[in-house]
C-alpha cells in the first residue's frame, strides 16, 4: 500500500490501482455521512479530483493519487457511507484505476514514510 | 389580632431534588415541549369561517385534488401561541451577544425600522412610475454615493441579494470584462485555502475551475505560491480581507500588482469589511471587485431576521460591464436605468427581476446617516478593539491560532488547549449553550483545528464582553479540570438535547407524514 500527503492510499494489482483515504483520514473527517464516486470510464490525471467525501464537518475531494481511468466504483458507499470509517484502508475503497502511468507509483510513499510524515503533522 | 388562613408557604424549602428533575410532562419552566404545527392542528378545524363553496363546473380538466390538502387548522390564539412559542426557543442579536464569527451579528438599529416604515419608502411597488417613487430612488442614489465613498470605487450594482449573489455578480462582471476583450479562454480562478465556502462555488458556477492558494504559518496569502499559480489562464483571484483567520493580508496591495500584472481581476470577499469600514478604501488597495453586505457591516437584520443585500463595488475596468438597473439623475429628477443600451450596452445583464432590497437599503442608509463618517470610522475601531479584547483575555487558557500580534474584527482560537482533555470543539460550543451563550464559529476556517471563530462585533459593551469571556474562562477551566460531563452530553439546559448529526445526515427525515391520512370531510 503507498500513500499521499492528502491522505489516499493505493493499492496496486496489476495495472489495476484500488483508490482509498486513510484511516488517519477517516479519523479526521469524523462520520461519513455521504460519498460521491467517479463515473466508470472518467480518465483523471494525478491529483485531479476524484471523489468527493462529506462527512457531518465538512466535504473535502479525494484526488487521484495516480493518473488513469476508472474501471469500478464502489457503489456500496452509496448507500454505506459509514463504511469508510469501519474499513477505510480496506472495504471503504472508492475507485478502482487502470494505471496510465505506473511509474507514478513508486514515487508515492509507503507506509513507514507516510507515518512519518503524520508525525509531522 | 386576624389570622391570614391561607397558609401559603412564601420561602422555598430545602430540597435535595433539583439534581436530574425532569418535568412530568416533557415542559419546562413555562416552556411547553411544541409540537410541529401540522401535529398540533387538526385536519378538519379551521380558525376562520368561510362561505360555502358554491357548485360550478370544473375547469381542471379531471385534475381537481382528490386528496386532503392536509393544511393545519387552528383558532387564532393557536396559531399566535405555537409561533411566539417557538420565537421563545429561538436566538436572537436583540437577545444577547450573537458572536458567529464571519457573521458580523450587529446590533439593528430601531431607528432603521422605523424609517423603514416610512410610508413613502414601505408602502411603494417596484412597477410604480418612476415619477411617482422619487424619494426612494434618490435614496438608492445616495446609498450608492456612500457606499462608492467608503470602498473608492467608481461604481456600485446594489441589486444583489446577499453576499454570495454579490460574489456572483462580481464574477459574472468580470466574466464579460474578459469574453469583451477575447481573453475568454481565461478559466481558472485561484482563491485562499481559508476562503468562504461560496467562493470557490460561485467560481464553478460561473464555469471556472478553482485552484487553491497556499496559506503562510501566519495565516496570511503565500506570495509566492500566489506568483506561481498566476498566469495566462487565470481569471481573477478572489481574497477576503480581512481574511477568515481574522487577520489582514498586509500584502494585500502586492496581491493586486501581481494579479494585475497577470492580466486577471482582484475580487475581494467584502464579508469582513467591518473590521476597516471607514479605515480602509479597498479602492486603494487594487481591488476590482467587491460586495459588502449590508446585513453584515450596515445593520440591516440577517439570520433569520431579513433578507440580505449584497451590493457590489466595481473598478474603472469593470464598471462597463455592471448589471442593470442603476440610478442616473438630470434636471428631470431621478430614473432607474434599465435596458441594456447606448452606454448601458455592455452590461452583463441583471442580478434580480426588479432593483433589490429596497427595505435593507434604507436600513443601511438610515444607519450610515445616523453614524456619519467619523460613526463608521468608529464601528471598524471598536469591532477590532473587542476581538482583540476577547483573544487577550482568553489567551492563558485557550491556545489562539495566530497568537502574533493583533487580530481584527475577529478571535480565532483552535483546540490545542483541548488536547488530552477529552472535550471537543463541538462539545465546548454546546455548553456554552448552558452557560446562556450562542456558541462560536466552529470549525471554520477549515485550516485552524478545531477552529473557534468568536466575531463580539462593536456592538457589545465591555461589561457583557467580560460576562461572556468570564463564562468561557469557567468553562475552559472545567474542561481543563477533567469535568467531561458538563461537556459530553451538553446542552443539558436546552428545550432539546445534542442532536444525533449522524444519524441526520445519513437517514435524513425530509418530509413529516401524517400518524393516520384524514379523510375528505364528508359532505
Amino acid at each position: 500500500m503507498r500513500f499521499t500527503k492528502d491522505h489516499e492510499w493505493v493499492v496496486v494489482e496489476g495495472d489495476i490501482a484500488t483508490v482509498g483515504i486513510t484511516a488517519y483520514a477517516a479519523e479526521q473527517l469524523g462520520d461519513v455521512v455521504f460519498v460521491e464516486v467517479p463515473e466508470v470510464g472518467k480518465t483523471v490525471a494525478q491529483g485531479d479530483g476524484l471523489a468527493v467525501v462529506e462527512s457531518v464537518k465538512a466535504a473535502s475531494d479525494v484526488y487521484a493519487p495516480v493518473s488513469g481511468e476508472v474501471v469500478e466504483a464502489n457503489a456500496e458507499l452509496g448507500d454505506a457511507p459509514e463504511t469508510v470509517n469501519a474499513v477505510p484502508e480496506a472495504g471503504g475503497w472508492f475507485a478502482k484505476l487502470k494505471l496510465s502511468n505506473p511509474a507514478e507509483v513508486d514515487a508515492l510513499m509507503d507506509r513507514d514514510a507516510y507515518e512519518a510524515f503524520l508525525s509531522t503533522l | 389580632m386576624s389570622m391570614n388562613n391561607v397558609g401559603r408557604p412564601t420561602r422555598p424549602e430545602a430540597s435535595n431534588d433539583d439534581a436530574g428533575f425532569n418535568s412530568l410532562s416533557g415542559g419546562r419552566g413555562l416552556l411547553q415541549d411544541e409540537p410541529l404545527i401540522f401535529e398540533l392542528g387538526g385536519w378538519t378545524k379551521t380558525g376562520v369561517d368561510l362561505p360555502d363553496v358554491v357548485p360550478a363546473d370544473s375547469a381542471l380538466a379531471g385534475l381537481t385534488r382528490d386528496e386532503p390538502i392536509g393544511l393545519p387548522g387552528l383558532s387564532e390564539p393557536e396559531a399566535v401561541r405555537h409561533y411566539v412559542r417557538l420565537s421563545q426557543k429561538n436566538h436572537a442579536i436583540d437577545l444577547a451577544l450573537y458572536p458567529l464569527g464571519s457573521c458580523t451579528m450587529k446590533h439593528n438599529p430601531r431607528l432603521n425600522e422605523k424609517m423603514a416604515r416610512l410610508p413613502g419608502l414601505s408602502d411603494i411597488h417596484p412597477l410604480q412610475p418612476q415619477s411617482t417613487v422619487q424619494g426612494a430612488i434618490e435614496l438608492m442614489d445616495r446609498l450608492a454615493h456612500w457606499l462608492k465613498t467608503l470602498t473608492g470605487m467608481p461604481a456600485v450594482a446594489l441589486s444583489p441579494k446577499a453576499g454570495a449573489h454579490g460574489e456572483l455578480c462580481g464574477l459574472l462582471a468580470i466574466r464579460a470584462a474578459h469574453e469583451a476583450a477575447g481573453n475568454g479562454h481565461r478559466k481558472t480562478v485561484l482563491a485562499p485555502t481559508s476562503a468562504h465556502g461560496t467562493n470557490p462555488a460561485t467560481a464553478a458556477f460561473c464555469g471556472y475551475t478553482v485552484v487553491e492558494i497556499a496559506q503562510t504559518d501566519d495565516g496570511r496569502v503565500d506570495l509566492a505560491d500566489l506568483e506561481a499559480k498566476l498566469g495566462d489562464h487565470v481569471a481573477a483571484i478572489m481574497v477576503t480581507n480581512p481574511n477568515t483567520c481574522g487577520l489582514f493580508e498586509r500584502d494585500v496591495v502586492e496581491i493586486a500588482r501581481l494579479t494585475h500584472a497577470a492580466g486577471a481581476y482582484f475580487y475581494c470577499d467584502g464579508a469582513n469589511f467591518n473590521a476597516i469600514v471607514g479605515r480602509v478604501r479597498p479602492g486603494d488597495l487594487g481591488v476590482d471587485a467587491m460586495h459588502i453586505n449590508l446585513h453584515k457591516t450596515f445593520s440591516t437584520p440577517h439570520g433569520g431576521g431579513g433578507p440580505g443585500a449584497g451590493p457590489v463595488v466595481l473598478s474603472e475596468a469593470l464598471a462597463p460591464f455592471a448589471p442593470t438597473p442603476w440610478v442616473v439623475h438630470d434636471e428631470n429628477g431621478y430614473k432607474l436605468v434599465e435596458e441594456a443600451v447606448g452606454p448601458a450596452a455592455q452590461a452583463f445583464g441583471r442580478m434580480s427581476a426588479f432593483h433589490g432590497q429596497m427595505g435593507m437599503y434604507v436600513r443601511a442608509y438610515a444607519y450610515m446617516l445616523s453614524h456619519g463618517a467619523d460613526g463608521l470610522r468608529q464601528v471598524a475601531e471598536d469591532a477590532v478593539l473587542n476581538a482583540n479584547y476577547i483573544k487577550a483575555r482568553l489567551s492563558d487558557l485557550m491556545s489562539p491560532a495566530f497568537p502574533e500580534g493583533p487580530c481584527m474584527h475577529e478571535a480565532l482560537f483552535d483546540d490545542a488547549w483541548l488536547e488530552d482533555t477529552g472535550v471537543t470543539t463541538l462539545d465546548f460550543a454546546k455548553a456554552m449553550i448552558d452557560e446562556g451563550f450562542h456558541p462560536m464559529t466552529m470549525y471554520f476556517p477549515l485550516v485552524v483545528h478545531g477552529a473557534m471563530l468568536i466575531e463580539p462585533t462593536e456592538t457589545e459593551s465591555k461589561a457583557e464582553l467580560d460576562r461572556f469571556i468570564e463564562a468561557l474562562r469557567l468553562l475552559a477551566q472545567a474542561a481543563k479540570a477533567g469535568e467531561t460531563g458538563r461537556f459530553k452530553n451538553a446542552p443539558h439546559l436546552a428545550p432539546l438535547k445534542r442532536l444525533d448529526e449522524t444519524l441526520a445526515a445519513r437517514k435524513p427525515k425530509l418530509k413529516w407524514k401524517p400518524v393516520a391520512p384524514a379523510p375528505l370531510a364528508a359532505e
